[in-house]
């Protein structure tokens, strides 16, 4: 079996709301110095088999069908 | 006129949308299941607002993908008219039927209140009721409205037309860019806008500033 993560995050320029949220709550709470926060998700995800070229492949696929939208998000894989 | 509602799990404005199409018709709207995979000739496709599949992943996101949003697409395709209120306009983006992305409101904040629309495009067929520039009032609930594109997807939108209604007289209540509240793909039959035009249809409702919405998509004469 193979363990993938995948990583969803807003693309430069997009706008972050809750990002700028946490960004202002990590300040109230007293931890100088924080610069920009930007929200993201992560998906920790089980596939069938050992081949992780082919999961890597089927990974993207998955992403740019369903996980990301493309229109604001990227992504990135990784094998865990 | 035959029109259709399509009902999702976690959908809470279906039934304000078919007592409206009802009315506005004259015939009880038939109705199709998330898993159905054929829609019935109708001239009107409207999907609701609400929630969903709660919201998961992204607004509209599971929904996209859910096999009754494939037929809407075929039809889409074939010319028949569809709007989509809300949930329903997150839904068509979701579903590459509409350019764009919806994103959580500039204040975080559910914003439920009544907005001012001006009818940027008059000459659509859902808007032909409308007087260019025309200031609407409409009613608004939802958490997830900031209209997003990139700068090419907005030039492009922009360009021609189709950014249909906008947030007039400072009410843009999510931070939407260029006031953005609602659009329609190049054809022209699949406008998506996030105000419920549904909930202003008649007098009980203290206006009707929505009616001549449906009224244009139908071909109804006011």
């Amino acid at each position: 079996m193979i363990k993938a993560r995948v990583t969803v995050t807003l693309k430069n320029g997009v706008l972050d709301p809750q990002g700028k949220a946490i960004e202002h709550a990590l300040g109230g709470l007293g931890f100088d110095g924080v610069g920009q926060v930007r929200q993201g998700k992560v998906f920790d995800i089980e596939l069938d088999g050992t081949d992780k070229a082919k999961a890597e492949n089927e990974l993207k696929a998955m992403c740019d069908k369903l996980l990301a939208n493309t229109v604001i998000e990227n992504y990135s894989v990784s094998f865990v | 006129m035959k029109t259709a509602v399509v009902l999702l799990p976690g959908l809470n404005r279906d039934r304000d949308m078919i007592a409206a199409l009802t009315k506005i018709s004259g015939t009880a709207p038939a109705t199709v299941w998330q898993t159905d995979t054929e829609i019935p000739d109708v001239d009107l496709i409207a999907i609701p607002g609400g929630f969903s599949f709660g919201d998961y992943l992204r607004c509209g996101a599971i929904a996209a993908r859910s096999p009754v949003m494939r037929a809407v697409a075929e039809k889409a395709a074939k010319g028949v008219m569809v709007v989509g209120v809300c949930n329903g306009f997150q839904i068509l983006v979701e579903a590459g039927l509409l350019p764009g992305a919806l994103m959580r409101n500039a204040s975080l904040k559910f914003v439920c209140r009544e907005v001012k629309l001006q009818v940027a495009n008059a000459n659509t067929a859902f808007t032909r009721g409308y007087q260019p520039n025309q200031i609407i009032r409409c009613p608004v609930a939802h958490h997830d409205g900031n209209y997003f594109a990139d700068a090419d997807t907005l030039a492009r939108i922009e360009g021609e037309g189709r950014v249909v209604f906008r947030y007039a007289e400072d009410t843009n209540p999510n931070g939407s860019i260029n006031d953005i509240a609602g659009i329609i793909n190049d054809k022209g039959n699949v406008l998506g806008l996030m105000p419920h035009p549904e909930n202003l249809i008649e007098a009980a409702h203290g206006g009707n500033d929505g009616r001549a919405l449906f009224e244009g998509a139908l071909g109804i004469a006011a």
